[in-house]
């Protein structure tokens, strides 16, 4: 019923709408195009003397630009580059300033040019159609019938199906070649160079650390025995077993009982890389014990296996599990028990 | 018979008394070894010192630290602290402290190097501790490109990596370095004061410690060879800069070449 009754309900509201097609509705003081702003005479063109000012300032622009080439070039003999490394700064200052003047001076002189001086009638460049004309379409179909009767395309089913076959088929040898790109991950993200016995020493000297030698309140910096000695892959697995060594009054560590085991007499070692995306981590606080991420403000509790107190990391610190061999020295019981470092995809 | 029985008698004894100090000897021995690798050649105070500095101690400190300096809820014990801590903390002027904060601030030095000399005595007189550094070990003759390396795994993480102070957590902060005495640069890594760690001299060795002061006397001394340092502080100045002026340029320099010419 309601549909004409509707449809008569609109025209008279002098509303637009296609039954048809959908339920769009195309109100009639749709917002009109307010066409090209009234033109407006510069001063340049009504006064002569404005034109010749601006004349004027043009060439004052091109001028300054060939003063600064002329600076620069001054500049380069006037301040060299010596032994002394503080002599880039003069060097670079000068030579860049006249540099500078020079490109700026053409551009500035050449839009100031434009502006005032060149004809400044508006130009409209209207929108073509997407859409070709009837003719056009044809023509391009008969372009394609013609194509297809000459090659056979349709007609020789060998042909093009091989030619399918082929077409599939070519990109499989680069896809294989992308593996290609670098070695498999395999399990590097899981492990570090900390293994059972391997002795905690001191970066970037190597020297082992003796339990005795870290006092109360003390932080060490921590690499794995033989790292220092290492000349491929050193910076790889730095990133990777780079740890910190606190020791802080045994009362004051809360332990989980079955990480008990894990610390020395108070001295504990956490993996420095922030579980957040992967910052050393080695802002330590020493009264408050608590170690802050430089670039996020990640804020880790050291008493509590380093749990997240503030920021955006997810995950406590991994800790290293240490003890102490025959002779005094910090071993490592293990390598870490979970990834070190940011989340990745598997974890 | 008597003689001989005496002479029995007394053998054990005197060979346990032996053994009994032997122990004691090696045991002191390596408790002060172990416990106190911080501890350099002590200077040697006389007691007119001591009494002197305690007069000073009780007139100026003993209010926050106890009569005894046996520390109270206003402030700490300084009871094996050592002089280096005395000089490094009346010596940058922390302390006194005047009122409290999340940090004790640097300020002006209330008391004379002298009056600093023998409160450090008194202190050191209470129980073994750190000591004033050597002066050899304070002249920046060292290795400033090993320093360098030191300053940058050990302190750059706070200090930023020439020294130009940064931020820590509710309101701490690791100070600037510049300027700072070698003397106090010294004495703060063998103490840790306030949240700094401590770096005894195990971790950092005195000739080590010589390396970082020299590092930090040569940057002082050479200007940045790459412009405006914008206090050193890196991406937060250099940004606050390049978007207020690189950028209000850039969109000064647009809206000159779109506005039409009069």
């Amino acid at each position: 019923m309601a549909g004409k009754d509707l449809e008569k309900g609109f025209e008279a509201e002098g509303f637009e709408h296609d039954f048809e097609s959908g339920l769009a509705v195309i109100p009639p003081d749709k917002i009109k195009d307010p066409g090209l702003e009234p033109h407006r005479v510069r001063m340049t063109d009504k006064v002569p003397s404005k034109a010749k000012n601006a004349e004027v300032q043009v060439a004052a622009m091109f001028l300054v630009s060939v003063l600064g080439s002329f600076f620069a070039l001054w500049a380069y003999v006037a301040f060299p580059i010596t032994e002394d490394l503080s002599t880039v700064r003069a060097n670079n200052l000068f030579l860049g300033l006249g540099m500078t003047l020079s490109l700026f001076g053409i551009g500035i002189g050449a839009v100031h040019w434009a502006k005032t001086l060149m004809p400044d009638f508006e130009v409209t460049e209207a929108r073509h159609q997407t859409r070709g004309s009837e003719d056009v379409r044809a023509a391009a179909v008969e372009i394609v019938k013609l194509a297809d009767s000459e090659s056979g395309f349709s007609r020789r089913k060998l042909i093009r199906r091989t030619l399918y076959g082929a077409l599939a088929l070519f990109p499989l040898p680069a896809l294989i070649v992308f593996g290609d790109l670098g070695p498999p991950v395999g399990n590097t993200l899981r492990q570090t160079m900390w293994k059972a016995g391997t002795r905690l020493t001191k970066d970037p000297t190597g020297i082992p650390i003796k339990a005795s030698d870290v006092t109360l309140g003390s932080v060490f910096h921590v690499i794995p025995e033989g790292l220092a000695e290492m000349h491929h892959h050193k910076l790889e697995e730095k990133a990777k077993a780079a740890v910190l060594l606190v020791r802080l009054p045994q009362e004051d560590l809360k332990e989980a009982p079955e990480k008990s085991g894990w610390s020395y007499d108070g001295i504990v070692a956490y993996s420095k890389i922030c579980t957040h995306v992967g910052c050393p981590v080695a802002l330590y606080e020493q009264q408050t014990h608590h170690l802050l991420c430089p670039c996020h403000q990640s804020t880790f509790d050291v008493t509590e296996h380093c749990k997240v107190v503030f920021g955006p990391a997810s995950r406590p610190l991994p800790q290293l599990p240490i003890s102490v061999d025959a002779e005094g020295y910090l071993i490592a019981q293990s390598d870490f028990l979970e990834p070190v470092g940011p989340s990745f995809w598997e974890r | 018979m008597g003689n001989r029985f005496n002479r029995s008698r007394r053998k054990p004894l005197a060979a346990t008394l032996v053994i009994a100090a032997g122990l004691l000897f090696s045991g002191g021995g390596y408790a002060v070894a172990t416990n106190v690798v911080a501890t350099t050649a002590a200077t040697e105070y006389t007691a007119e010192q001591i009494s002197e500095g305690r007069k000073l101690f009780l007139a100026n400190c003993a209010s926050c630290h106890g009569l005894n300096a046996e520390g109270s809820a206003a402030g700490p014990s300084l009871i094996g602290v050592g002089a280096a801590s005395v000089d490094f903390q009346v010596g940058t002027g922390r302390m006194p402290g005047q009122g409290s904060g999340p940090q004790l601030p640097k300020k002006k030095v209330q008391f004379t190097d002298e009056q600093i000399t023998l409160m450090g005595a008194y202190v050191a007189s209470l129980a073994p501790g750190p000591a004033i550094p050597e002066q050899k070990y304070l002249e920046a003759t060292g290795d400033a490109t090993h320093g360098g390396e030191l300053f940058r795994i050990n302190c750059a993480m706070c200090h930023n990596a020439v020294g130009a102070a940064g931020a820590l957590t509710e309101g701490k902060y690791a100070p600037n370095l510049d300027g700072v005495e070698a003397k106090h640069v010294y004495e703060a890594m063998l103490i840790g004061p306030q949240n700094m760690p401590v770096f005894n001299d195990a971790n950092i060795t005195p000739q080590d410690k010589n390396d970082i002061i020299t590092y930090l006397a040569y940057i002082e001394e050479n200007p940045s060879a790459g412009g405006f340092e914008l206090g050193s502080l890196g991406p937060v100045a250099e940004g606050l800069f390049i978007w207020i002026f690189g950028l209000g340029l850039i969109v000064a320099i647009t809206v000159w070449l779109g506005a039409k010419s009069n």
